[in-house]
């Protein structure tokens, strides 16, 4: 059954997911100035420039050029990074767990920090919490990420030393734990890297925090607004009359309800925090694949940063996805209607 | 402990006295603060119902039937004020009842069920869980007994093959079933009193006289007091004892049911009993209740609201206070009754 | 607008003291980033006194790491914050309102086309697409302003289609068609003036997204080049200073675009209850 669901949506991503590759190949063929040229070097010759050209087969249709592209696609080549001097993938693929951890981390502070908040706010509408929730939710949408993190950087690392210094997810004297999932935090625990545990933690605090307070304005204010429609329907009313308890009317019945709309703006969170994740990379010098696109965009590595505008495309298509499922565990309505 | 005390309170004050009213409401009014000013809902209202008596509620739609309902249950919106009057349910004072003994007798000792059935399930939980909800809330079952419990509920009000329903949302089953869930919900843990505020409007005929009997049958049989709220008159005469014939917030008639019909002294009575169809009685034959409600939110509203649709009125009518006289049984809220 | 309409936005705006001050808000930023440049006590881009002081009185924000007065620099770089954000949005207003009006009222192909464009620039994270459009054009401020155009095309689309979908059927669309107008004529002459008040408020609220892109791309280098001043880049300068607690070269800039996207953001609210009374909260 819900195979059946999953199957049914990738098919219905998968013009999107073409619709991906099409754009990365067209902002490949944008590149500026003539990219044979800028392989060859300056010093290069007419000649060697054509020779390149063919190599790189520019001098092909924009048809043939394509299918060139999936081909090379098809096996996973996403060119070369001159900055790095390795396949591009080979580097998305070591880099993508630091940004990852980074991202859920933040996400979940921002779900925990903006479901609490929202689900509290309307509980008592016009109580303070209330009045801190509209304040968040209008402050909070102003504040740039890469500033928010320089604030707190001031603040934890500068001013109270709490935090360690931002550069990286472990501090100089710890070595990375043994590779299973690529997430530090778990990895070190499953090793029992207790210190290892505690570095990755201490370093990852302050960034996924700054790449979160962006996220929980509109989560908060999202599940303000549905928890008021929520408690004040039929269903909750009948469900006091029953005498279920504060506890069980609140979580069980209401926020269950109320969660529904917010599932549905995730996809908007997603796009914005992954966005903000490149900032963030750059601030905190995170080594994810956002610092790598920014480092290589600088010294005009053009092969990195379309490998990674297509690898952020995929990853939020199918992130939606899920987040589309995850909508269809909560709510047993959407089988029929789909 | 509490419960309990509550409980046996209750029981034996049905037991010992039969003539004490399970629920004795008195001079009760409420009052909603709104933007556009204060809407007196209720004014005066005094009901009484005993142990296995029906006590019908019938009123044209916005006379305070489900406020009434509302209040007894202490489920008003927090813009409502009770800003006098008594509610004694088994003896015990409602209106001074705390938060924590209301959750207790609610759903165990005083039972609602919802004009809007669907509405008043929650949408994203299957009924079976529902009605665990309720039983575990109250005790006496245990999580592992609960679902068989459930399902023997289901069956009691006539579901078919009641465990595959109990694993059903609200949105699989019709809203006759609905309804069915909503009665097995109240009347679960066996309350002393049911409210039923117009249990079958949005029902087709045929369920409706089904549900009916269904409900009134179980509380006959269980000796509960009952009160059914209906805005069709027909219907009430056809299974209560007694009517309160509430308008505009006020209760302006009390009577035995076939004293009513046979003598009624309120011209609104009057009025109702000529638009209530009857066997014999053509449609044409009905008359229509001329005027509309009053705005109960006019600071100059008459002693008796009836007065702007009354032809019996005479200028002394909207002088305060609104003359209640009570006789035998009986009671009639007016200065020149019929 | 009518009379009827200022005499309305008068009444909601004295009964609203935060979109008042919205409006004080757009009025100072606007005047700054016209005359903020002819004001300013010294030469944004030249030093101006030793390094790295503190804010004093001759430098009320301090000075940044070669000595240039961070005031005159916060100040000076209003106008291409906002001319940058102006710019994109005035780009993404005339496009985007044209193509969704048309996808809205022509239907059938031409708003599956358009659909299937702007469905496909929502695939990407719009910032990174952002980063995306600028690396492939080239480097330049022009390039960055096109990008935030194009990432908030698939918005305007969907805002305007809904719009003109609802009154392709409308009476006096009817009429227009009755009289004989073609097709072209409805949609420039009845559809689109009736979509612009709804279309401004969104303006007024994708400003404040489109100063955040704009920041945001030049903080991680691209488009603007130093020693301009712009408030993302001036936040990035003082970003390795603040790790040795010379806070006010990254702080007044960051506060300053704060301010321009609460600004924007406040404002659209305003315009909301203004425009759509019914939609207020
Ligand atoms: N939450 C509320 N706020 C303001 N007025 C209310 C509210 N609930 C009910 N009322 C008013 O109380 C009166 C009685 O309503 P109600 O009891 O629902 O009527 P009915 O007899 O149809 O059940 C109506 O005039 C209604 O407008
Ligand atoms: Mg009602």
């Amino acid at each position: 059954m819900m195979l059946a669901v999953i199957a049914r949506r990738l098919a219905a991503a998968l013009p999107t997911l073409a619709g991906v590759v099409v754009v990365t190949f067209l902002l490949t063929r944008a590149l500026p100035g003539d990219p044979a040229a800028y392989f060859a070097g300056p010093a290069a010759t007419r000649e060697a420039v054509e020779q390149i050209r063919a190599q790189l087969g520019l001098d092909r249709s924009l048809g043939m050029q394509f299918l060139g592209y999936l081909r090379e696609l098809a096996r996973g080549d996403l060119g070369l990074s001159i900055t790095t001097g390795q396949p591009v993938l080979s580097d998305i693929v070591a880099r993508l767990p630091a940004s990852a951890e980074l991202t859920l981390l933040a996400l979940l502070f921002a779900a925990l920090a903006g479901i609490s908040l929202g689900v509290l706010a309307a509980l008592r509408p016009n109580g303070w919490l209330d009045n801190l929730c509209r304040v968040i939710a209008t402050l909070g949408v102003c504040l740039p990420a890469f500033f928010t993190g320089l604030l707190l950087i001031y603040v934890f690392y500068y001013l109270l030393g709490w935090a360690p210094a931002p550069l990286g997810r472990l501090n100089a004297f710890a070595a990375p734990p043994p590779h299973v999932t690529g997430f530090f935090l778990i990895d070190s625990l499953l090793a029992g890297q207790g210190e290892t545990f505690r570095s990755a933690l201490a370093q990852i605090l302050l960034p996924a925090l700054s790449l979160g307070i962006f996220a929980v304005a509109p989560i908060a204010r999202i599940t303000r607004g549905s928890m008021l429609a929520v408690m004040s329907s039929d269903f909750i009313r009948a469900a006091r009359a029953h005498g279920l308890s504060g506890r069980t009317v609140v979580i069980a019945y209401a926020l269950r309800n109320a969660l529904l709309p917010v599932v549905t703006t995730l996809g908007m969170v997603f796009s914005f925090l992954l966005g903000a994740n490149v900032l963030i990379e750059k601030v905190f010098a995170w080594p994810g694949i956002g610092s790598y696109a920014v480092e290589a965009l600088i010294a005009s590595d053009y092969a990195p940063v379309q490998g990674f505008v297509m690898t952020m495309g995929f990853l939020y298509v199918l992130l939606n996805l899920a987040i589309d499922l995850l909508y269809r565990v909560i709510d047993p309505r959407m089988e029929v209607t789909a | 402990m509490n419960d309990v005390a509550a409980a046996t309170l209750v029981q034996a004050a049905a037991r010992a006295a039969p003539r004490v009213p399970v629920l004795e409401v008195a001079d009760l009014s409420v009052e909603f603060r709104t933007r556009s000013g204060t809407v007196r809902a209720l004014d005066g209202v005094s009901l009484q119902v005993h142990r296995g008596e029906c006590l019908g509620v019938v009123g044209e739609s916005g006379s305070g039937k489900s406020v009434t309902a509302y209040a007894v249950m202490r489920l008003l919106d927090p813009a409502a004020r009770i800003t006098g009057g008594r509610i004694t349910f088994g003896g015990m004072d409602m209106l001074g009842a705390g938060d924590a003994d209301l959750a207790d007798l609610r759903g165990r000792e005083l039972s609602m069920i919802f004009q809007n059935p669907r509405a008043s399930l929650n949408p994203i939980r299957p009924v079976g869980t529902q009605i665990a909800d309720v039983l575990l809330r109250h005790g006496g079952v245990t999580r592992a007994q609960a679902p068989a419990r459930a399902a023997a509920l289901l069956a009691e009000v006539g579901i078919p093959d009641p465990e595959r329903r109990a694993r059903a949302y609200p949105f699989e089953l019709s809203g006759g079933m609905c309804q069915r869930v909503g009665i097995a919900l109240a009347l679960a843990c066996r309350p002393a009193l049911l409210i039923a505020d117009e249990p079958t409007t949005g029902l087709d005929v045929t369920t409706q006289a089904v549900i009916m009997d269904l409900v009134l049958g179980l509380a006959r049989a269980r000796g509960m007091a009952t009160v059914l709220i209906t805005h069709d008159l027909g219907l009430a005469t056809e299974y209560c004892d007694s009517i309160a014939v509430m308008h505009a917030g006020h209760v302006v008639e009390t009577a035995p049911t076939a004293a009513l019909f046979a003598t009624p002294r309120h011209p609104y009575t009057a009025r109702l009993i000529g638009a209530t169809p009857r066997p014999g009685l053509a449609l044409g034959d009905l008359a229509s209740i001329a005027g509309s409600l009053p705005d109960l939110r006019r600071e100059d509203l008459p002693a008796c609201r009836f007065l702007d649709r009354c032809e019996r009125a005479r200028p002394d009518c909207a002088a305060a206070p609104l003359p209640r006289r009570t006789e035998a049984a009986r009671m009639v809220a007016c200065r020149y009754p019929l | 607008m009518s009379a009827a309409s200022l005499a309305h936005a008068r009444h909601v705006l004295s009964g609203n003291p935060v979109t008042a001050l919205a409006f004080g808000l757009f009025a100072l930023l606007v005047g700054t980033a016209i005359l903020g440049p002819a004001l300013v006590p010294f030469d944004p881009i030249a030093a101006a006194g030793p390094a790295l002081q503190p804010p004093s009185a001759r430098h009320p924000f301090g000075t940044d790491a070669i000595g240039r007065d961070v005031f005159s620099r916060v100040i000076a770089a209003t106008r291409l914050d906002l001319g940058m954000a102006f710019a994109a949005v005035a780009i993404v207003f005339a496009c985007g309102t044209l193509t969704g009006a048309a996808a809205g009222f022509f239907g059938g192909w031409t708003d599956r086309i358009i659909g299937r464009l702007a469905d496909t620039i929502m695939a990407f994270p719009l910032f990174v697409l952002a980063m995306g459009i600028v690396a492939a054009l080239g480097n330049t401020v022009t390039n960055i302003v096109i990008a935030t155009a194009v990432v908030n095309f698939p918005l305007y689309v969907r805002i305007a289609r809904t719009e003109a979908s609802t009154r392709r059927g409308a009476g006096y669309v009817e009429a227009a068609r009755l009289s004989g107008y073609g097709e072209a004529h409805i949609l420039f002459r009845e559809i689109l003036p009736n979509l612009l008040p709804i279309m401004m408020v969104q303006v007024s609220l994708t400003l404040g997204y489109a100063i955040l892109n704009c920041a945001g791309l030049s903080f991680i280098g691209l488009g603007v080049r130093p020693p301009a001043p712009e408030w993302g880049i001036m936040v990035a300068e003082g970003a390795s200073a603040i790790i040795s607690g010379e806070w006010w070269i990254a702080l007044f800039p960051g506060l300053a675009l704060m301010i321009a996207v609460f600004t924007f953001n406040l404002l659209g609210d305003g315009l909301r209850d203004i425009v759509d009374p019914r939609r207020r909260t």
